[in-house]
């Protein structure tokens, strides 16, 4: 009896909405301190050895397997209590004044939650999924000038170069042109002769991520500067992550039993903070991009 | 009472034969309401006007006219007990609508409250609720302990007390956007958590409350905190906090 209460009861759909809803609080915290990065002048390399560092350092690996989970039961959860909560209620009322007892964010957290899913999976289409499986992905060059020419190097993880015109992007490209490197899964120098593995160049997150908000394309090839189209999307998405935080967090409290007199002003005012701040910070790193920086 | 004036109002009232005839809101008019009358007062006098025009009376439910019987409901102009917070209807006087107003008058909206006739609603989950653990089993077979003789902190004994003024009108249910009745729950669940009287059955209490609540179809808290406001007595959103607690503790037991 007691361990199905645990999953299927009224309360137990409140405990795992609040403590994946406070470990996805974590979350944000901490992608946002990766984030803030890219607000330092030139500090593309330093950015990508964080970008590698977090998608093959195991411990972190399992803190984001952790993460796709929190998301996805919190998704499902409020889908499941919207609809049971629907059910609730057959016939509406012909005149209600709701907000003469709650609050807007309150009242509309599965609209809010729905919109930050939508955001999620775009968010993920554009980055994460270009930083696991996209081909085309750009490695890091430098440019240095060697007796007045230019030249364009590949950075690697040992600290070594790759300058990028020897270097083909396929084995078979490398046959025909001559060149006497070329890249194997995704990252990775090969010595053509040989087939040996001469070093590693860095996936440029920073670089896909300033283009991307820069961007002067056209997006669905009708609206023109679609990098202003994200950054607006972007900071519309931040609003409505704030307006969910701003009932979520001190509301994930209250659900998992945690309400006194002493410490709930204290929570319901962290939470407040935490849900302008953070918000505010995300959404300040894409419009320095795409307005200022050079 | 000298300032009591008399006003005209237009009442949109939700008519329903019985539980299975399909209701709608029909609109009415009443002239000369004292403002010194009491709401239901006020659907007296609208029924004796129907009476006389040989019309059906709205049903609606009223008993003390007190405010402590918990009988009275009424979804007024959008809000549970009308607009005053920490009334029941029966508390609520024509003072505070002007000449002229047009009233919505609604029965409490639930699953679990259905409609039996016009505004009145069967509000029975409750009770079998309170029936799944929502007392203490004693003895009484004469050798009944006194309860005074058993101390209990003075905070303890007031949250507890607090927590019991629930009268059971289900304005949280009916103000929820989700029609939870956590906070009669959660009330009815702390009245007992907070006492040593209580304890001895809390694990069963909660677990079969809590049952009970989710099988009477009502809807999950979101805390919202809607319920809180409305709520005539008082009743706080930490009731619903220790219901969560009691309920974790029990699950894992």
């Amino acid at each position: 009896m007691a361990k199905s209460a645990l999953l299927k009861s009224s309360l137990a759909k409140k405990y795992w909405m609040a403590l994946t809803g406070l470990f996805l609080c974590l979350f944000l915290a901490g992608h946002l301190a990766g984030n803030l990065q890219l607000l330092v002048p030139n500090n593309a390399l330093n950015f990508n050895k964080y970008a590698l560092f977090m998608t093959s350092n195991p411990a972190v690996k399992l803190l984001s397997y952790l993460t796709y989970i929190s998301i996805l039961f919190h998704a499902i959860d409020g889908f499941l209590l919207t609809y049971q909560n629907i059910k609730a209620r057959p016939i509406g009322y012909a005149k209600s004044n709701p907000s003469a007892n709650s609050s807007f964010s309150s009242r509309n957290m599965a609209v809010l939650g729905t919109l930050i899913l939508v955001f999620i999976v775009t968010h993920m289409v554009n980055f994460w999924a270009k930083m696991h499986f996209d081909k085309n992905m750009p490695l890091q060059t430098i440019t240095i000038e060697v007796m007045g020419q230019k030249q364009d190097l590949y950075l690697t993880t040992n600290e070594g170069y790759m300058p990028v015109s020897q270097v083909a992007k396929s084995y078979e490209e490398a046959t025909k042109s001559g060149a006497q490197m070329y890249i194997e899964n995704r990252t990775e120098f090969f010595n053509t002769q040989a087939k040996v593995k001469m070093g590693e160049g860095y996936k440029d997150l920073y670089k896909l991520t300033i283009d991307f908000f820069k961007s002067k394309g056209k997006l669905f090839n009708v609206i023109p500067n679609e990098g202003l189209v994200f950054t607006i999307l972007y900071v519309l998405s931040m609003a409505v992550l704030g307006f969910h935080l701003l009932h979520g967090f001190q509301s994930a409290f209250q659900s998992i039993g945690l309400n006194n007199s002493s410490w709930t002003p204290k929570i319901k005012l962290f939470g407040k903070l935490f849900a302008i701040v953070v918000p505010i910070l995300f959404a300040i790193i894409p419009v320095y991009i795409h307005f200022f920086l050079k | 009472m000298s300032s009591a004036k008399n006003i005209n109002i237009n009442l949109k009232i939700w008519r329903q034969k019985n539980a299975k005839a399909k209701g709608s809101m029909e609109t009415y008019k009443l002239n000369n309401v004292s403002t010194a009358s009491s709401f239901l007062e006020m659907l007296d006098q609208l029924n004796e006007q129907l009476i006389n025009e040989k019309k059906e009376p709205v049903a609606f439910d009223h008993d003390c006219r007190e405010g402590i019987c918990g009988m009275c409901s009424l979804y007024i102009n959008g809000r549970a007990h009308g607009p005053d917070t920490g009334t029941t209807t029966c508390q609520l006087h024509m003072r505070k609508f002007n000449d002229g107003d047009t009233i919505f008058i609604e029965p409490w909206r639930s699953k679990a409250f259905p409609v039996v006739k016009d505004l009145v609603v069967d509000r029975s989950a409750f009770d079998r609720i309170q029936q799944a653990g929502g007392f203490v089993s004693v003895n009484t077979s004469g050798r009944t302990i006194d309860a005074n003789a058993i101390p209990i902190p003075k905070e303890d004994a007031d949250k507890a007390f607090m927590a019991a003024a629930c009268i059971g009108c289900g304005a949280c249910v009916a103000s929820c956007k989700n029609g939870s009745a956590m906070l009669f729950v959660g009330a009815k669940v702390s009245q007992y958590a907070l006492l040593p009287q209580g304890k001895v059955e809390a694990t069963q209490r909660v677990l079969n409350m809590v049952r009970q609540m989710d099988e009477e179809g009502f809807g999950n808290c979101t805390n919202t905190g809607a319920c809180e406001v409305e709520c005539p007595k008082g009743i706080s959103l930490e009731n619903i906090a220790r219901m969560n607690r009691e309920y974790l503790k029990a699950s894992l037991k």
